[in-house]
């Protein structure tokens, strides 16, 4: 059977509402796209959707600042971002850090770390 | 009272603020003083911990403190004298500054130039008179993002958003990470007021429905916001009878817009753009008092952090040229005016005599339309304007002589195909 699924580029400001037609989990075509990256763009998201994540960690001994802000140095898959934040509400920190220290790496084996995107002096 | 010395004295130590002021201490001034009321520097950067910052600047996609850091690193190479939590509380056309802290009570600057970088403030519930009770659990999204990204409070747990502006997308994809429970994005208009990316990625990745064309009818709680009801509204803005939704919900997110924060500039005498609401300013950003530059948010509300910076970069330099005392002022200045489908535009007054680019705000998103100054000097194409986006437009030499024969010129959007 196929399906139908609309995917909105945002590669530009454009923001083309590409139509794509589903069968067995796979496109058999593609419409509205105004461009090749568009095209691109709705395979990623619809084969293997990926974000960066940001959030923040807790810092166990500093008075100025209670959290520290990090980011995923790579995106991950879209589906694991919860699963992520909660890995990493579990997780404490001491200053100093630096910015780009590793505060997790390899991410449920994602390949991808976690690094602090803020300097905390001690 | 102490009266202290500088060349150049920068009013707010955000984006446009730091880049001023590296780029004063970069043109020779000698003693460029940054003075902000926060405990850091970085303006309102350090609590935007998303990405999104520096894909023009550094072509590289960096979050709030990562993009301000770099800034940081800078004002404190080139040894740049910071001074926080430091409320200013008067400036005078003679370029004297009022400021007050912890350490050194109430005390004088007195400045060869003053750069204004006080950035701008979030719209509040006074700005809109909903109907209903005033219980508490209603905040802005950035005082929202204050709490969760640097205190670490959640402001609630089943949240309403009224607006769709970036922050507020931004701050439902946040919430929700962080476990509440947003149950809707309230816009007035019938588009977004965000980014796309935001939309797509705050807001359909969580499946947060966002009613188009609704606004908050009532707000219900005696204590503590309780719920809201929604409806649609007509052309007019007004409510349509039959279209309410309850809404129940503990905590109201207004994100509903932004305004210079301009106090200071209009008690000092510099004259105000109603369409901007900051400052007027010519292309090297000084306002109608000599010597008194203004960049960034203070001026017209940007969209990128990167045009932020470019704008601090021009008005630094020129500060500290006017305190050396080598700023040519310009024989005359051409005016720049907003016509059909443009909010606001920066800067308002053009010497004529540099290349110069030009930030517009559209009113309407638009399709197929073209950028055009004056009768014949620019047209350039734009597949698509969108309030939600700052257009630039840089002026090129040969532009500029036709401009020369004019007092003012009108900038408008206008539909391809039509002259
Ligand atoms: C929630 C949010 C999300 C954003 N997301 C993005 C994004 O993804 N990408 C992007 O490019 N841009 C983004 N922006 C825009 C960008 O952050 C702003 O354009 C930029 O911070 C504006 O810089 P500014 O220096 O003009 O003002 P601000 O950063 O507001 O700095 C002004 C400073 O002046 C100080 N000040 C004001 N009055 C006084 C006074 N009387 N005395 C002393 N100090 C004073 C304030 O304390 C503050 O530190 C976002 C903005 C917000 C609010
Ligand atoms: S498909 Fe091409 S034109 Fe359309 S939004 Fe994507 S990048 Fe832009």
């Amino acid at each position: 059977m196929d399906k139908t699924r609309e995917i909105i580029c945002i590669i530009c400001p454009l923001s083309c509402q590409i139509k794509i037609r589903v069968k067995n989990k796979k496109i058999v075509s593609l419409e509205s796209n105004g461009c090749r990256r568009g095209k691109e763009y709705a395979e990623q998201e619809f084969y293997n959707p990926q974000r960066v994540l940001t959030t923040t960690i807790k810092v166990k001994n500093s008075d100025s600042s209670p959290l520290l802000p990090v980011r995923t140095d790579k995106p991950i898959p879209k589906e694991k971002l919860r699963e992520c934040m909660q890995y990493l509400a579990n997780i404490e920190v001491e200053t100093p850090i630096e910015i780009g220290q590793i505060i997790a790496s390899n991410i449920l084996k994602t390949a991808v770390n976690v690094i602090a995107t803020r300097r905390l002096k001690s | 009272m102490r009266i202290q010395k500088v060349d150049v004295a920068v009013v707010g130590g955000g984006p446009a603020g730091l880049a001023a002021a590296i780029a004063a201490s970069s043109g020779g001034a000698e003693k460029v003083t940054i003075l902000d009321r926060n405990k850091t520097l970085g303006g309102i950067l350090p609590q935007c911990i998303h990405n999104g910052f520096g894909l023009h600047r550094f072509k590289e996609d960096l979050t709030g403190p990562e993009y301000a850091q770099r800034f940081i690193d800078r004002v404190e190479e080139l040894k740049i004298e910071v001074k926080l939590e430091t409320m200013v509380l008067n400036i005078r056309p003679e370029k004297k500054i009022l400021a007050i802290n912890a350490k050194e009570g109430i005390f004088e600057i007195e400045a060869g130039s003053v750069v204004l970088a006080m950035g701008c403030r979030e719209r509040s519930r006074g700005a809109l008179s909903i109907p209903g009770t005033r219980p508490s659990g209603i905040l802005t999204a950035g005082v929202a993002q204050q709490w969760i990204n640097l205190e670490g409070y959640l402001p609630g747990k089943r949240i309403v958003i009224l607006g769709s502006g970036d922050i507020g997308l931004i701050m439902a994809r946040r919430l929700t990470l962080e476990g509440a429970e947003v149950k809707a994005v309230v816009e007035i208009m019938p588009y977004p007021g965000g980014l796309t990316r935001n939309v797509v990625q705050c807001l359909y990745d969580f499946d947060i429905p966002l009613f188009l064309e609704h606004t908050i009818s009532f707000i219900h709680g005696k204590d503590r916001v309780e719920a809201v009801t929604i409806a649609r509204v007509n052309e007019e803005k007004e409510f349509i009878p039959g279209t309410e939704k309850f809404i129940d919900c503990d905590t109201l997110l207004l994100s509903v817009g932004l305004i210079p924060e301009n106090e200071l500039s209009s008690s000092a005498g510099v004259r105000l753009d109603p369409f901007t609401g900051g400052p007027v300013v010519d292309e090297r950003r000084q306002t109608s008092l000599e010597g008194i530059f203004a960049c960034g948010n203070v001026v017209q509300v940007y969209d990128l952090v990167d045009h932020v910076s470019l704008e601090g970069d021009i008005a630094g330099k020129n500060a500290a040229l006017y305190a050396l005392g080598k700023l040519k002022q310009p024989k005359r200045l051409i005016k720049l005016i907003p016509g059909r489908n443009i909010h606001s535009l920066v800067p308002q007054l053009i010497s004529g005599e540099d290349m110069t680019t030009i930030f517009v705000r559209v009113k309407t998103p638009e399709k197929s339309v073209k950028l055009k100054m004056g009768q014949g000097i620019k047209e350039v194409k734009k597949p698509l304007v969108n309030p939600n986006q700052t257009l630039t437009s840089t002026l090129s030499l040969k532009e500029l002589v036709l401009l020369n024969a004019l007092d003012e010129v009108e900038v408008s959007i206008i539909k391809e195909g039509r002259e």
